[in-house]
């Protein structure tokens, strides 16, 4: 706060460099938010005229681009069904690699850099990469070799829901890692002495006091898998699908594959705009729904924390 | 006596604090199975990134090795010699499956034959059939096919003649790649430093999610957009032709490497110690001259790492480039032509792309291109990463 007086005191003539600088960045944070303003803007303005409780609720039985009869329901359990999936495959796994990486390991040891090696990597790879590499291994290779290929060698919920967690592994265990870590020493050393050994001071004592950590890091991963459409390309994403998926082995229909849809195959996208932007704007308000309720819980536990501290 | 003192070293260092508290394992066999336990399903990272490199390039395999083949430089086999050919003979040159032969009868077998024998004689006229395309020679160098008056590079693997150059398609990525770094860099690296150095506390607060809000937006909406608004808008300002270019998808995609950008450099700039610019307020330098001149300066790696990480994420990004670069493998350095990247190639074909077929094979080839240049400038930007951390925080 000294550095704001002293500041204020010496620049009592005008500072043409100190304006410009600050004009120019500021200027690129400002269109930065304007430009997501601006999207933002046009999809709720031109969506919101579409949404409607028959649009929400109905399927595409008749035709995906009739205006009037067309819904999302079939998109929507789609998406749903993938993502809740993905949570039961991503969730232990992520929380069990940021236990290992916090609590057991060295910070410096070799596993350990290779881990935070491998999940940095993990965090990069190009989602597209992640859809060939569910087609090679899950449905070519696991499907195909490993189990009957009759029922499981084709794009299916359970191959889509699994190479999504292999893409949302990094998500889980960074933000894991940080509820973890923001956990005072005191507590973990309180319990150990006690008594109680490590495991159970992990699972009684540290887990509990990290649950809203895990939470954000599952809603994040949640929202992130959500509008992805590139990886479950070629392993599950169904163009049309009749009926409601009721199998692990079925396809489904998935709200972003069917915005791509809808803006690239459409018979007349002038006419069917309406229903595009209203689609857009149901996996928006998924999506978005989900990160402000991630961020919200952040804040909150990192107020709880610093009152800890 | 030097062992006993070793061995008190030893039970020092383990009765040290929470990462030291070894006995609980002695006594507890269930804690050592828990902890080995807990070691192998914290492998799993690094299992998946090995099988995601091992499982894609293993389809594409064949095509490292040399051994696809597209010529159809069959030998012609007259229809009177079909029976002193044996039944594995037939089938591999009419190219059957053994069930399929095994329905036949010989009449339908002989209308094969014939059906085969025009083929090939119509075939044998274009010397290009003749070619292999699925090699290196036919994916990176121009060839002049029959029809054309110079060496061309051409990607188009549904044809007659499958032409697999894949130098088209990197153009095109590296193409909408530049031009999305050259909108988001500038547009991040102002926005981190204002948000870290020059905004308000307070405003900082809600400036830094309001951008990485933009993170929250998944790629097929933004690709959306940039197809339904800003093509249209973008062409009635600067007049080109094609409505769907490499200009529309790199400004969509620049939109898309905002928030990993500008998250990077962000966390380089605030790790900078405070003291670096109390000092230098100290001396009577102002807020603008220390960002510009100390604090920038000291967090260059961490910025130098953000812009590859968006290189990275830009040359990998799929949906975007699909929706609005209007998909066209065209080689031109020109960014307001239409263009086709390889992810988008990847997405657009894998649908219609045989199992095992060269073309299938060519598409898995691109994915692990794409893997390891992703994994290399990854790799580069943790680097950069680390070292800048440690020597920040060592100096603190």
């Amino acid at each position: 706060m000294n550095t704001q007086k002293s500041t204020s005191f010496r620049t009592r003539t005008f500072d043409f460099g100190s304006f410009f600088f600050t004009g120019v960045t500021g200027l690129a944070t400002f269109l930065i938010l304007a430009i997501l303003a601006v999207i933002l803007l046009n999809v709720v303005i031109n969506g919101w005229p579409g949404i409607s409780w028959h649009f929400i609720t109905a399927g595409t039985e008749r035709d995906m681009f009739d205006v009037k009869q067309a819904g999302v329901l079939p998109m929507i359990f789609g998406t749903t069904a993938r993502v809740i999936l993905m949570t039961i495959f991503v969730i232990p796994v992520g929380v069990i690699t940021a236990i290992y990486l916090t609590e057991y390991a060295h910070a410096t040891s070799l596993i350990t850099r290779f881990i935070r090696g491998a999940v940095n990597n993990l965090a990069g790879v190009p989602s597209i990469v992640f859809g060939l590499f569910g087609l090679g291994f899950f449905v070519n290779f696991i499907g195909h070799q490993v189990l009957n290929p009759a029922v499981w060698g084709k794009p299916a919920l359970l191959w889509a829901s699994l190479t999504l967690s292999v893409m949302t592994l990094p998500v889980v265990i960074v933000a894991t890692e940080e509820s973890l870590k923001a956990i005072p020493h005191g507590l973990r050393e309180a319990s150990l002495a006690l008594g109680a050994t490590k495991l159970q001071t992990i699972i009684r004592i540290v887990l509990p006091q990290a649950l809203p950590g895990i939470l954000t890091g599952g809603i994040l991963a949640v929202s992130r898998a959500a509008g992805e459409v590139a990886p479950i390309l070629f392993t599950g994403a169904a163009y049309y699908m009749a009926k409601l998926p009721t199998a692990l082995n079925d396809q489904f229909m998935d709200l972003g594959y069917h915005i791509f849809v809808l803006s690239t195959q459409s018979p007349n996208i002038n006419k069917t705009k309406p229903i595009l932007y209203a689609t857009v704007l149901v996996l928006l308000l998924l999506t978005f729904a989900l990160n402000l309720v991630a961020i919200l819980v952040r804040a909150q536990v990192r107020r709880k924390l610093r009152a800890l501290h | 006596m030097a062992t006993t003192a070793d061995h008190d070293k030893l039970n020092a260092r383990r009765s040290i604090g929470w990462k030291g508290m070894q006995r609980g394992h002695r006594t507890h066999p269930l804690e050592w199975i828990a902890e080995k336990g807990i070691l192998l399903v914290s492998l799993s990272a690094i299992v998946m990134v090995f099988l995601i490199f091992l499982f894609v390039a293993r389809e594409a395999l064949p095509v490292f090795t040399g051994q696809l083949n597209t010529a159809s430089g069959q030998k012609v086999i007259p229809v009177a010699d079909m029976e002193k050919l044996s039944p594995a003979e037939l089938e591999a040159y009419l190219g059957l499956t053994p069930e399929q032969d095994a329905k036949m009868d010989a009449d339908t077998k002989r209308t094969l034959m014939e059906v085969k024998l025009e083929e090939l004689k119509e075939a044998s006229t274009d010397k290009d059939t003749r070619v292999n395309t699925a090699s290196w020679r036919y994916f990176l160098r121009p060839f002049q096919w029959t029809g054309y008056n110079k060496p061309v590079y051409i990607w188009q693997p549904v044809s007659d003649i499958q032409k697999y150059n894949i130098v088209p398609l990197l153009i095109g990525s590296l193409k909408a790649t530049l031009v999305a770094l050259l909108f988001s860099v500038p547009l991040a690296l102002g926005a981190a430093i204002y948000v870290s150095q020059l905004a308000h506390p307070r405003a900082r607060e809600w400036l830094k999610p309001g951008i990485e809000l933009l993170a929250g937006i998944p790629s097929v909406v933004l690709g959306f957009f940039a197809l339904i608004v800003m093509a249209s808008v973008l062409q009635s300002v600067f007049h080109y032709q094609s409505r769907l270019n490499a200009f529309v998808a790199g400004i969509a995609l620049g939109l898309a490497i905002i928030p990993v950008i500008f998250s990077i450099a962000e966390d380089a700039l605030t790790s900078v110690p405070r003291s670096y610019t109390q000092a230098a307020l100290a001396l009577g330098s102002s807020k603008w001259q220390a960002a510009w001149k100390i604090v920038l300066p000291a967090a260059i790696p961490g910025v130098f790492a953000a812009v590859v990480l968006g290189f990275g994420r830009a040359i990998g990004e799929t949906m975007v480039v699909l929706m609005a670069s209007g998909n066209a493998s065209i080689v031109s350095w020109n960014i307001f032509d239409s263009t086709r990247t390889m992810t988008a190639t990847i997405a657009a074909e894998m649908a219609e792309a045989v199992v095992g077929g060269p073309h299938y094979r060519i598409l898995f080839m691109l994915g692990t291109v794409l893997f390891v240049v992703t994994f290399v400038s990854n790799l580069v930007a943790g680097l950069v990463i680390m070292r800048l951390k440690s020597k920040l925080e060592g100096k603190r």
